[in-house]
């Protein structure tokens, strides 16, 4: 089996967001950077499906040098190549393009993703994906069952879950919960550190979206606080009937 | 700028998003100049949305959409949009709209912006806002293409009934679909009977770690039961295994913007903070004063959310007269 994993590089989750000088990015002093978390899920099954199978694992980035960290993961989890196209691009179709662009190439069987990426959080790549290579989607996907050419799906949706069907080659977005991912030992994260990263340049391509300005959220006003007792909590039932009127 | 707004159908009904996304339509359609025709899959019954405004809407028929096939949704959308020469085409960025609307834009050539908050229009631009980082800041970007596809994020913009009520006339659409347009189908749907989903209650109830064990969600599950509310849980007590993955309201959970949204015996990690932030009324129950949950609420209680749920939901009784 043939299988293509997108990762991308993120700012970690606990950091404190500082807009930058530009005013339409953020200020990456002191940020950590990490391998973004759904991402880990996408990589795991992708190491599973080879277990299982057989075939190989391409794992693909679009970004700067520093996403290297990630590959370097990877490498160190044994994927069997490690692809950086690089691009500075944060528009969603020039990303896209390019994972299409390599999976083109590779002719997967799979293509796995997270199911967002915690930065812009945006959801739109592995769709994109799918559509530019015109094969079949399945996102924010919890379970996944491939026999043969034809695979099960299950995916969250608001209230419920639904079983989706489709056949290879496919794309798929991974959320929490479709497997454990594993952790690199130290000795695989030493040897992967010289094992060999291919790196190529972007296709230009006009982005379809433009920043206008990035800011933090409107500041809340100090909130009402309250103590325990009887009198308070009858206090706060009258704000939110008398005040917020939300009940 | 013309708006093609789908309208999200359960059951041959209307959803909520649905009349969401007509009320974001119009406000787009007004602030350019512009009209708004919406455009429904199948069978469902239109009327209702003449309560928000909307005068025109496709019907879309054809064999290949019984498949309930997001690819040939998109594919339908694509054409219609093309049909009507719409330059805006809106969708609910639900489960579903999330896996149409990048499709739709590559079928279109058009940007995409995604989970929008808020709309502007600027000349021939629609600037939009969203959150970004997990709510920790705020993006505003334009789509440079003619064509633009747009999600707007569930329970922001909020439905609004127009004074003047319209009849809705339907038009139907009959899509050109071949097989292949039908990628990935759906075969099974499960629905958590009689509970009430978080991604889509106008008042949630929250519970975390400071309930100090499953057998105490009882308090949540009762407060939220006089409100009419979803309950919701923390990745802690998810985790944990104190309640199942489908309540968790976080990053790594579903994302929510209820009217209320109560947190009891939640710290606010920025995990969960992520996924409520854009709530509109935030209460906190805690009994620490310092924990984060606070920095974003308009209400809050200091106080053993074990101690204070019980009474809160019998002073709630009182009022909401359950």
């Amino acid at each position: 089996m043939n299988i293509l994993v997108g990762l991308s590089q993120v700012p970690d989750t606990t950091t404190k967001i500082v807009i930058g000088a530009d005013g339409k990015s953020i200020d990456s002093k002191g940020v950590k950077y990490i391998m973004n978390p759904y991402d880990e899920f996408a990589l795991e099954e992708a190491l599973r499906l080879k277990e299982k199978n057989g075939g190989t694992v391409t794992a693909v980035t679009v970004g700067g040098d520093g996403a290297k960290d990630v590959l370097r993961t990877a490498l160190a989890l044994q994927v069997d190549k490690a692809i950086l196209v690089k691009s500075d691009s944060a528009d969603s179709f020039v990303i896209a393009s390019n994972l299409a662009a390599v999976a083109q190439e590779i002719k997967p069987d799979v293509v796995l993703f997270g199911r967002q990426s915690i930065d812009f959080d945006s959801f739109q790549v592995a769709p994109m994906v799918a559509e530019i290579l015109d094969m079949p989607s399945v996102t924010i996907t919890s379970k996944l069952e491939i026999n043969g050419t034809s695979l099960s799906a299950e995916r969250d949706i608001e209230g419920g879950k639904e079983t989706v069907a489709a056949s290879l080659p496919a794309v798929i977005s991974a959320q929490k919960g479709l497997n454990e991912p594993r952790y690199p030992k130290l000795p695989d994260i030493m040897k992967a550190k010289s094992k060999p990263i291919e790196e190529r340049a972007a296709s230009a391509l006009s982005a379809r979206t433009e920043i206008v300005g990035l800011e933090l959220p409107p500041a809340k006003g100090k909130g009402k606080v309250l103590g325990d007792s009887d009198g308070d909590i009858a206090e706060l039932v009258k704000l939110l009937h008398e005040e917020a009127k939300v009940i | 700028m013309k708006i093609l707004a789908y309208l999200e159908t359960l059951d041959g009904a209307l959803k909520k998003t649905a009349f969401e996304t007509i009320t974001a339509a119009q406000h787009l359609a007004k602030n350019s100049g512009g009209s708004v025709v919406g455009i429904i899959i199948g069978g469902a019954d239109a009327s209702g949305a003449g309560a928000y405004g909307l005068a025109d809407c496709l019907v879309a028929k054809h064999a290949l959409l019984e498949k309930q096939s997001t690819s040939a949704v998109a594919e339908t959308l694509a054409q219609a949009a093309k049909a009507e020469n719409a330059d805006v085409v809106l969708l609910p960025a639900s489960s579903t709209g999330k896996e149409i609307a990048p499709r739709l834009a590559v079928k279109l050539e058009a940007g995409l912006a995604p989970d929008t908050i808020a709309h502007e229009v600027s000349g021939a631009d629609v600037i939009v806002t969203r959150p970004v980082y997990a709510g920790k800041a705020r993006l505003k970007s334009k789509i440079t293409t003619a064509k633009k596809v747009i999600t707007i994020r569930p329970n922001v913009f909020t439905a609004k009934k127009v004074d003047a009520p319209a009849t809705t006339a339907t038009r139907d659409f009959a899509p050109n679909l071949a097989d292949n347009h039908v990628k990935a189908t759906v075969t099974s749907v499960s629905r958590n009977t009689g509970k009430l989903d978080v991604a889509e209650a106008d008042i949630i109830v929250s519970g975390g770690r400071g309930l100090k064990g499953p057998e105490n969600f009882h308090l949540v599950e009762s407060l939220a039961g006089t409100l009419g509310a979803a309950v919701g849980a923390s990745r802690a007590v998810v985790d944990a295994g104190w309640r199942p993955h489908g309540e968790q309201v976080g990053q790594t959970g579903k994302t929510v913007s209820p009217t209320l949204y109560i947190a009891a015996g939640i710290s606010g990690a920025i995990q969960h903070l992520a996924g409520m932030s854009s709530s509109k009324v935030i209460v906190a129950i805690n009994k620490d004063k310092d924990a984060p949950i606070f920095q974003i609420a308009d209400y809050g209680i200091v106080g053993d959310a074990f101690e204070v749920l019980p009474k809160l939901t019998e002073k709630v009784k009182a009022v909401v007269g359950k």
